[in-house]
């Protein structure tokens, strides 16, 4: 019998490497743009102006209540109608950046809005300007807050770079999906695939549970 | 800009895509109640003494937990033919979510149980409850107080997620927006007016259990 479909070879494992890398690429980017979009948002929800806060919120929970799959699918097809090509790559981040900032932005803001009043309020006192209690209080105190819920949108969206497949990107599970076309070895690829991305995450999240706890004690 | 919008395909749809909604919804259900039952089974497999159960409930949640969803959903819709599982779409997705669910409940049982003071099951054993009376009656209500909210943004998340049943060849909102799409080619529009669904879905959905949850807690909050 002619063999239709060639079996799994160690080359085909660099291709998932490859795939791999690619996911790392897109979170990375989106987590890193991501998070500084992020940080201007939360720090503008902070503010105290109500029709501001109002209005970045309710902007940003838009993109926290629309899937993220259709937002990719409306944001590919939107650039393609608006005569704007661009590579799957940059499409998928951009999508991904926008939503991971409207995770952040919360995430700031509740790290923001945990600093005292009054440790605010004293360090405006000494004399210190806006942004030079921006810098040495609210920074240092919010963030260490912040970090295991950021730790947490950190994770997500690497988890969730997954969903640029759904626009043609080749990433870890685009790979995977066309190996597994070729050599019908689902089983053996799905487990490499998981194992990959379970290594990147699982580090991750030992870490942010670690934090957690030293902060606790 | 030379594209001509056309909504009109969209509008004839809408009915349809309505009734597939209701699917998403039913997905969404199904999947958040199982995975708040399994869930608790897997905080008390972390919980127990027994090194087994301890391994399988820590092994279910760091899957769960560290894996994308629609690598899960890809497990169960492709992957358990090997094994001569052939589960149908509906079926796969349901279970994918379920199984995500869990993990991510398993935890946040975790934090409501630590919330409940221990002293509470003492006292309660001391009052002659057995064991299982002290949990049903004393603190598991504090429990579910306790993870009520994180629940409410689980069932939120859920809704949106199930739009991965598209992938999995479901045909909830998303997957019957997709069919759509590949009759009419309006991919902007429909993918667009599916999105407005979702928003209202999910909306609604939180406010129903912000609505439901007010009878529900009521008693803990009029306490000072």
């Amino acid at each position: 019998m002619t063999q239709v479909f060639t079996t799994l070879q160690w080359s085909d494992l660099w291709f998932l490497l490859e795939g791999a890398w690619k996911t790392i690429q897109i979170s990375v980017v989106s987590i890193l743009i991501g998070t500084l979009l992020g940080m201007v948002f939360g720090w503008l929800m902070s503010l105290k102006n109500r029709a501001l806060t109002f209005g970045v919120m309710a902007v940003l929970d838009v993109f926290r209540s629309v899937p993220l799959l259709i937002q990719l699918i409306l944001f590919d097809s939107f650039i393609a109608i608006a005569g704007f090509p661009m590579p799957a790559f940059w499409s998928g981040t951009i999508v991904l950046i926008i939503y991971t900032a409207s995770l952040v932005a919360v995430v700031v803001q509740s790290g923001i809005e945990a600093v005292p009043v009054g440790l605010r309020n004293a360090a405006r006192c000494l004399g210190l300007s806006y942004w030079q209690e921006m810098r040495h209080v609210t920074a240092p105190v919010g963030l260490r807050t912040a970090f295991p819920s950021w730790l947490g949108v950190a994770l997500a969206t690497i988890k969730d770079s997954a969903l640029v497949s759904a626009i043609g990107y080749v990433e870890l599970l685009r790979a995977s999906q066309i190996l597994n076309t070729r050599t019908q070895e689902s089983v053996k690829i799905m487990l490499i695939v998981g194992l990959i991305y379970f290594a990147i995450s699982y580090p991750l999240s030992r870490m942010g549970a670690r934090y957690e706890q030293r902060q606790k004690s | 800009m030379d594209y001509q919008f056309h909504w009109r395909p969209v509008i004839q749809a809408l009915p349809d895509l309505l009734k597939a909604s209701l699917v998403t919804l039913e997905v969404s259900l199904i999947a958040m109640a199982l995975g708040l039952m399994f869930g608790l089974v897997l905080y008390f497999c972390r919980a127990s003494s027994l090194r087994l159960l301890r391994g399988f409930g820590s092994t279910w949640v760091e899957i769960a937990r560290n894996t994308p969803s629609l690598f899960q959903i890809f497990v169960f819709y492709w992957g358990l033919g090997e094994f001569g599982i052939f589960l149908s779409s509906f079926t796969a997705v349901v279970a994918a979510l379920t199984f995500n669910c869990a993990g991510y409940m398993a935890e946040t049982y975790r934090g409501g149980f630590n919330a409940v003071p221990a002293g509470q099951d003492k006292a309660a054993r001391t009052l002659g409850m057995t064991k299982l009376q002290s949990l049903r009656y004393v603190v598991l209500p504090q429990v579910l107080r306790a993870i009520y909210g994180p629940m409410t943004n689980q069932f939120t998340w859920v809704i949106l997620a199930s739009s991965l049943g598209m992938l999995a060849g479901l045909r909830e909102l998303s997957g019957e927006t997709q069919y759509f799409n590949s009759r009419t080619f309006r991919t902007f529009e429909f993918f667009a007016a599916t999105a407005v669904i979702y928003y209202l879905i999910a909306k609604i959905a939180l406010i129903l259990m912000r609505l439901l949850g007010r009878p529900l807690f009521r008693a803990e909050r009029a306490r000072p």
